[in-house]
């Protein structure tokens, strides 16, 4: 990669000015800045001055006790059970979402009758709220009268709760992340496919390639961009999920389905532990930012 | 031409000052009443004060329960906040105290505060000044089904020691009777009885010592007894199936719907249970029946202690002084007979229980009245950062997830970050 720069002749593109690029600077810089202060880096910087005291959100905080907070978030058993959840609903994302969102793509790509209805139909979850999402599947959950109790007891099976045990919780709501957006990666893996310079794949199949060999050496790795886009989308969305927990499981039972954010909100706003809250606002904060700019600068550097 | 334009300034100021005299004050009330027939007498009475006293407009304002506790904060400290707002007494109370976001109404309610409840005054006393006005009092206990009961041939009058229910719960078992319903999901509703066997175990005086971190907190020995109990109870699986997944209007419709013997249950749970059954009509009071929590081998607490909740409302900082004035007028003997007589509340104005007209009721209300001790609910009198934990851990014992060692720990462990 050493090399490529070289490739590139810089003379080639002339860019503005100096002067040019001064005046725009001087123009959109201020109002930019400006916004990115007042909505990104005050409420940022709030919730780690936060999250130095003991502070129920009456008045002012006025209890400082340091890293205290944080100290408190690490050794809290359900802080790790709900970061292990965000690891599990990541790998679930990037091993059964992606590769699925993938196969139904190049399936639905092409054109043939009812292609339009079916990426429709499994687009659809997608579109759903999250908070209806969660309840309708909380129905669908109930062991004594969901769709699940009812097909158990047709093989005449006592229905589990799957929702009430902290051995199935977690997977139930697996089930549904999965469900309600693995849509999206289609439709963004069906846009790729759709844009894609056909006649490379069609000299790959003059030149003797079988289907399955113009798929692997010259589809999917012209899909390369898309599937990395996808794969940042599905990390930092495992990473901020909330809406669906809630009003699953709360993050029960015992703490097993807890998300970072559901841990928050819990904890932070439930108990009014504004400072502990905070600390764990700026635990995520340091885990997102890490992640998107390590992600950026490994795997997405060219675009 | 000119005339019209006269006539319509004329109208206009009319208006302006027409409006201005309407709405001299307005006093916000802020409430959490989901029972549409309750809100309905609230919001006649406001009317009637209104057309009592010209001058002053009463409006009226909701918010979800959850919703309700979590922005209360900032509710509280904004310019436009409610002057009356609803409160379960306890630690809560006594950060917005501490936080001067409350007014001090001793003044105003002096000699008033004479026809209240003493115990039910005393919650919204701090330090002997009065900050809000009880509306109304609750017991927790274990209501039950006549018919599941009888099917299962246990006495619910026989109930009275902690043996004596598990022995029932054997018993319901073995006859193919659910035992127990409870909505494990909201936590809470299985606070009920790691902090009753708390109030059996040790009294008031342990609770006390314990907030002082006397004899080891909340790790002592009372509170890991509690648990135990407690354990012993959860180990013959006495609830329905997947109970940790039903939210707690889920478990009363379940009790209403007559599909188990008992639930450990708030005395409200009397008309809600009717409104949250399937068919709407749930389990007449003839097929209800009550028993007091039961009584613990060497327990400190006397068998007429009672938990409940203290419920009632409170002024906010620079309110109006109609505000209190409406306050009065809303927990007057004429209202509190009147949301008796709808067996809506437990009455906080002294000879307002004349109005309760049933058998039910009227047990609660007396059992309240021996009581010499009514312990708040812990998870309000303890304050959100403390009282959330005991809901956790009393679910997480229930789930076999945690030793009562751990739990005590942990409730301790709270108690000493807490605010």
């Amino acid at each position: 990669m050493g090399v490529a720069g070289k490739a590139v002749p810089q003379t080639a593109v002339r860019g503005p000015s100096w002067d040019g690029r001064f005046t725009v600077l001087i123009l959109f810089l201020p109002p930019a800045l400006l916004l990115f202060t007042l909505f990104v880096v005050l409420p940022i910087g709030e919730a780690a001055w936060y999250s130095g005291f003991n502070w129920n959100g009456f008045g002012r905080p006025t209890n400082w006790i340091g890293f205290d907070n944080y100290r408190f978030v690490l050794e809290t058993r359900a802080f790790w059970l709900a970061l292990r959840n965000n690891g599990l609903i990541i790998a679930v994302s990037l091993a059964i979402q992606l590769p699925l969102a993938l196969t139904l793509a190049l399936m639905l790509a092409e054109r043939f009758r009812g292609a339009v209805a079916l990426r429709m139909l499994f687009f659809m979850p997608y579109i759903l709220a999250e908070i209806a999402t969660g309840l309708i599947f909380s129905f669908v959950y109930d062991g004594d009268y969901g769709l699940v109790a009812s097909i158990w007891r047709t093989f005449g099976a006592e229905p589990p709760h799957l929702l009430a045990s902290t051995d199935t919780a977690m997977l139930a709501v697996l089930i549904v992340i999965v469900w309600k957006y693995f849509g999206f990666h289609m439709m963004l893996f069906i846009a790729a496919l759709q844009s894609l310079d056909k006649s490379l794949i069609e000299a790959a199949r003059i030149d003797g390639a079988t289907r399955s060999q113009a798929l692997r050496h010259v589809v999917i790795p012209l899909l390369y961009p898309t599937i990395r886009l996808s794969v940042f989308f599905a990390i930092i969305g495992s990473l901020q999920l909330f809406d669906l927990v809630m009003p699953l499981t709360r993050g029960g039972p015992a703490d097993s389905s807890n998300t970072m954010v559901s841990f928050l909100y819990n904890n932070g706003i439930s108990r009014m532990r504004v400072g502990y809250g905070s600390a764990i606002g700026v635990i995520l904060f340091v885990i997102c930012v890490t992640f998107a700019f390590t992600y950026k600068r490994w795997f997405m550097r060219d675009e | 031409m000119r005339l019209l334009t006269k006539l319509g300034l004329a109208a206009v100021a009319c208006l302006l000052g027409a409006n201005v005299a309407a709405a001299d004050t307005t006093v916000k009330w802020l409430h959490i009443e989901v029972n549409p027939a309750q809100v309905k007498i609230w919001e006649e009475v406001a009317r009637s004060y209104e057309a009592s006293h010209p001058g002053v407009k009463v409006e009226m304002q909701f918010l979800e329960n959850e919703a309700y506790k979590a922005k209360l904060p900032t509710i509280l400290q904004s310019k436009d906040r409610p002057n009356i707002i609803y409160s379960w007494a306890g630690g809560v109370l006594k950060a917005q105290i501490e936080a001067g976001v409350l007014d001090d109404i001793t003044d105003q309610v002096k000699g008033y505060s004479d026809s209240i409840t003493p115990a039910a005054l005393a919650a919204f006393t701090s330090n002997g000044h009065v900050y809000g006005l009880p509306i109304a009092l609750s017991q927790v206990g274990f209501v039950c089904n006549k018919e599941l009961m009888a099917k299962a041939k246990v006495d619910p009058a026989a109930i009275k020691t902690w043996d004596d229910l598990l022995a029932a719960v054997k018993t319901l078992k073995a006859a193919g009777v659910t035992p127990i319903v409870v909505g494990g999901a909201d936590k809470w509703p299985l606070h009920f009885y790691w902090t009753h066997l708390a109030v059996r175990v040790g009294g008031k005086a342990a609770f006390e010592a314990a907030l002082r971190g006397e004899n080891g907190g909340f790790a002592g020995e009372t509170f890991q007894r509690s648990g135990e109990l407690f354990k012993q109870l959860v180990d013959l699986q006495p609830f329905q199936n997947g109970f940790l997944g039903f939210k707690n209007p889920q478990a009363v419709g379940y009790f209403g719907d007559g599909k188990a013997a008992m639930t450990l249950a708030i005395s409200s749970i009397y008309n809600l249970q009717r409104a949250l059954a399937a068919d709407k009509v749930g389990l007449s009071e003839d097929k209800i029946c009550w028993f007091d929590f039961p009584v613990v081998p060497g327990g400190k607490g006397a068998p007429t202690d009672t938990l409940g909740g203290i419920t009632g409302w409170l002024i906010t900082k620079d309110s109006p002084k109609e505000a209190v004035d409406f306050l009065k007028y809303f927990i007057s003997k004429d209202v509190q007979t009147r949301l008796a007589a709808g067996n809506y509340i437990i009455p906080v104005v002294q000879g307002a229980d004349a109005g309760l007209n049933n058998a039910f009721m009227k047990l609660i209300a007396a059992n309240l009245t021996k009581s010499n001790y009514h312990q708040n609910f812990y998870d309000q009198s303890l304050g959100p950062s403390v009282g959330r934990v005991v809901n956790d851990v009393s679910a997480e014992i229930a789930g076999g997830s945690m030793s009562p060692q751990d739990a005590a720990k942990a409730i301790e462990a709270a108690r000493k970050q807490g605010n």
